[in-house]
């Protein structure tokens, strides 16, 4: 039940250079994290270049997407369990790995970007918890999601009664989960009464559309570096069905996104923030519309539906890539963008003061901030590259008669 | 608890009756401070609600006295390697000009107090907290340095610390990787003294208990009425304004 | 299959753990007491319960003046500092790191924090000196009551 009968799972063999060359490179991206972290703990976050106006940068853009990412990653294993589809149920237990990986990588970049992280082990052993903050819910929301997902590997994996009988139970618990989960990393910025751009429910729903796509895109990206590294088979019917996937959820995003910024649109009191991201001719506009509206929807949707193109693996994995840098410039807008736009203290009033009051706010982001952000992504596919080297998490084979139930 | 219901009971005593009849002939900021007055071990409680009036018409210099004598009785914006957009701003005062009538004002803005503070709200901690008197403080001890106090704030009143402080003031404790704002003064309120900004202010901001309508700031606020920044978002600030 | 994986996970173990030994080979920081010696009978307990409590006192006393507004002098940090910090030595004051940013053997804390190479992370935000405030209360057992 749990799984085609047909489909056997191994550990990945490889043991060459690529193998332990790749974890090198990874090795080297979490080294220049942790020296990020010691720097920026040592100095203070006047290194960084997030201020008082920009509070949150790009590791919480990095984290963010990282987060979203996870519990759309494991979105392949529900559709599964909990919809019954066969021909996912192979790709599971990768889905999840996968998905707790990114949650992992992209959890140790908030983390490391606190300003006082012995703070957070006081807050742990004093239980210092504020149960209005969805900040706090998402502590607990992140923490169950990474043990469920464990559990619903378990369930995956081992041969028990036990684990067969809750195979089911567990993947319908982890798939509520993750739904809340990203409702609550949506809710981070629907909950901000004072922001322009944010202070919006769509947000929560607008996530979690994000994460199928984001997810899904990360999944075929690695799904298929994987079994190609591997030498293993994928064959064109698994391909297929998360090719099409893809492309819904990556409509879904695009509707939510255009509904978001058509009700601000309505309402006179978010006109200028608008105008400042839709139009404003700077760093935000052009994320907006070149690199989430036509490199992560425009392009992506004609790769996968272009019938030219059909079968064809690289258009595929590009749409996937692209997808991914779609989603990652619309986190980037909403986060940077709604923070650059300035508190409105007076409505219809010009506002000017010492400290930035009124005016435009740049962000650039130091060196530090960026190693730190790549930390996560390292850490994320470095799980990943040990965790199929060590487990049976990938089939052996893929192929059309292995998976599809009519050849 | 007896003991403090007594000691409670007996001030209340005292202000009602020998006190009132003394108001006549005391200046009214010592009435103030005989009232206000504290025992130092009992603990703040919700039947006072401590606030701020700022006449922003009668406030020299467009309150830039106010930002001097905060900054020196709290030490911020003391940072050397912090650049401009990152030093701390416990105050300051901001230049308004209604676009179409072209009517300008400045006023001093800080932490507003609110009574649903959503800082408080959105600490993951618990570090932001309103105290039962009213006034919204950042426990440095659990505070994490995560910030998203500083995005949910409607008035930017808060400020990130970017770098090691030294040489605080005794009272007013400041680190690296915290979050810090206005205090009200809240070392001066518990000893019965008034914040220092009000005193640099030569009478144009009034302090006092809000929940107390023979307070001072009660009996104007009744009388003119006071102005809250950012009224929409119903957060019933603890500082009001008169000239905005 | 964990064999190579055990290996790095052994020798990543070794490495953390020897880093953690770097500087033991120094000798102990030298201890300074005087200050503290000479305020033990004015202090708010016995020198034995200080030594071992102070830092439950302070939390305590912590949490009741943060959140409560209770501002008693028994057990309060600043009265501890008034008390056992001088207000300058060779007319500066003393701090608790040195310039080159060691704990500094003057300062009362922070020698006995380096001796017993315990971590003293309350002067990050606190004031380490008695600059500015009322000279020190002589016998501060009570509470400061009206």
């Amino acid at each position: 039940m749990s799984s085609n009968s047909k489909v056997s799972y191994s550990e990945v063999k490889n043991n060459g250079i690529g193998f332990y060359g790749l974890l090198g490179i990874f090795g080297l991206f979490l080294l220049a994290g942790v020296v990020a972290f010691f720097t920026m703990e040592h100095n203070g976050h006047h290194i960084s270049g997030m201020d008082n106006q920009i509070v949150w940068g790009l590791p919480h853009i990095f984290a963010i997407f990282l987060i979203v990412a996870a519990s759309g990653a494991l979105n392949i294993g529900s559709i599964g369990t909990v919809f019954g589809k066969k021909a996912y149920q192979p790709l599971g237990r990768l889905s999840g790995l996968l998905a707790i990986s990114l949650l992992v990588g992209g959890l140790l970049i908030l983390l490391l970007d606190l300003g006082r992280i012995d703070h957070v082990i006081m807050m742990i052993k004093g239980f210092h918890l504020n149960f209005k903050s969805i900040f706090a819910w998402n502590m607990i929301l992140y923490g169950g999601f990474i043990a469920l997902v464990g559990l619903y590997l378990w369930a995956m994996m081992d041969r028990s009664k036990t684990a067969k009988k809750l195979y089911k139970p567990i993947g319908i618990s982890a798939f509520t989960w993750r739904l809340i989960l990203t409702t609550g990393t949506g809710s981070i910025f629907g909950f901000l009464v004072a922001r322009q751009f944010y202070d919006a429910a769509i947000m929560a729903p607008l996530f979690i559309v994000l994460s199928f796509s984001v997810g899904m895109a990360i999944f075929i990206m690695v799904l298929m570096s994987a079994y190609k590294w591997t030498n293993r088979e994928l064959g064109d019917f698994v391909l297929n069905k998360l090719r099409y996937v893809l492309a819904v959820f990556i409509l879904g995003v695009l509707l939510l996104e255009v509904t978001r910024q058509l009700t601000n649109i309505y309402a006179t009191e978010h006109h200028g923030v608008e105008a400042f991201i839709l139009k404003g001719g700077n760093i935000y506009s052009t994320l907006f519309w070149y690199g989430f509206i036509l490199i992560g929807t425009v392009i992506p949707v004609f790769l996968i539906f272009c019938k030219k193109l059909k079968n064809n693996r690289m258009a595929l994995y590009l749409a996937a890539a692209l997808t991914t840098i779609g989603g990652f410039c619309l986190v980037y807008v909403i986060v940077i963008g709604g923070q650059a736009y300035p508190l409105v203290l007076f409505p219809n009033a010009e506002v000017t003061s010492v400290y930035a009051d009124g005016v435009i706010n740049s962000y650039s982001p130091s060196k530090w901030e960026v190693m730190l952000g790549l930390f996560g992504v390292a850490l994320t596919l470095a799980m990943v590259t040990v965790g199929v080297k060590a487990l049976k998490f990938m089939p052996v084979s893929l192929a059309d008669s292995v998976v599809d139930p009519h050849s | 608890m007896s003991k403090n219901n007594i000691d409670a009971y007996r001030r209340k005593f005292l202000v009602g009756t020998g006190v009132a009849a003394a108001a006549v002939t005391v200046a009214p900021g010592l009435l103030l401070r005989q009232a206000q007055a504290k025992p130092a071990d009992e603990a703040v409680t919700d039947k006072v609600r401590w606030g701020m009036l700022i006449d922003i018409d009668n406030l020299p210099n467009g309150g830039q006295g106010v930002v001097d004598a905060c900054k020196k009785e709290h030490g911020w914006g003391n940072e050397t390697h912090s650049n401009d957009k990152q030093k701390t701003h416990w105050v300051r005062t901001v230049k308004v000009t209604e676009k179409l009538t072209k009517h300008s004002f400045q006023l001093p803005v800080m932490c507003q107090h609110c009574e649903t503070a959503p800082c408080a709200d959105v600490c993951p901690t618990g570090a932001s907290f309103k105290r039962a008197d009213g006034i919204v403080l950042v426990d440095k001890h659990i505070c994490i340095g995560c910030r998203y106090c500083m995005m949910a704030c409607p008035y930017k009143a808060r400020s990130l610390v970017h770098e090691a402080i030294y040489d605080q003031k005794p009272d007013s404790p400041r680190g690296k990787g915290t979050v810090e704002s206005c205090t009200m003064c809240v070392h001066r309120v518990d000893e019965g003294k008034q914040p220092a900004c009000v005193e640099s202010s030569g009478g144009a901001i009034v302090f006092g208990d809000l929940n107390d309508e023979n307070s001072e700031i009660s009996k104007v606020l009744k009388e003119k009425g006071g102005k809250q920044i950012r009224a929409d978002l119903g957060l019933n600030t603890g500082v009001r304004y008169q000239g905005i | 299959m964990f064999g190579k994986a055990q290996n790095i996970l052994a020798t990543m173990t070794l490495l953390a753990l020897a880093s953690l030994m770097v500087g033991c080979g120094e000798t102990a920081p030298e201890l300074k007491l005087e200050t503290a010696k000479a305020k033990t009978e004015h202090c708010v307990e016995p020198d034995d319960v200080m030594r071992r409590n102070h830092m439950d006192f302070i939390k305590h006393q912590r949490d009741e003046t943060v959140h409560n507004g209770i501002r008693t002098s028994k057990y309060s940090f600043k009265a501890c500092i008034n008390c056992h910090i001088p207000a300058e030595k060779d007319g500066k004051p003393v701090n608790y790191l040195t310039d080159d940013h060691k704990l500094n053997p003057e300062h009362f804390c922070a020698t006995c924090h380096a001796y017993v190479g315990v971590q003293l992370d309350c002067f990050e935000c606190h004031s380490d000196n008695p600059a500015g405030a009322a000279p020190a209360d002589a016998n501060h057992g009570g509470t400061a009551h009206e």
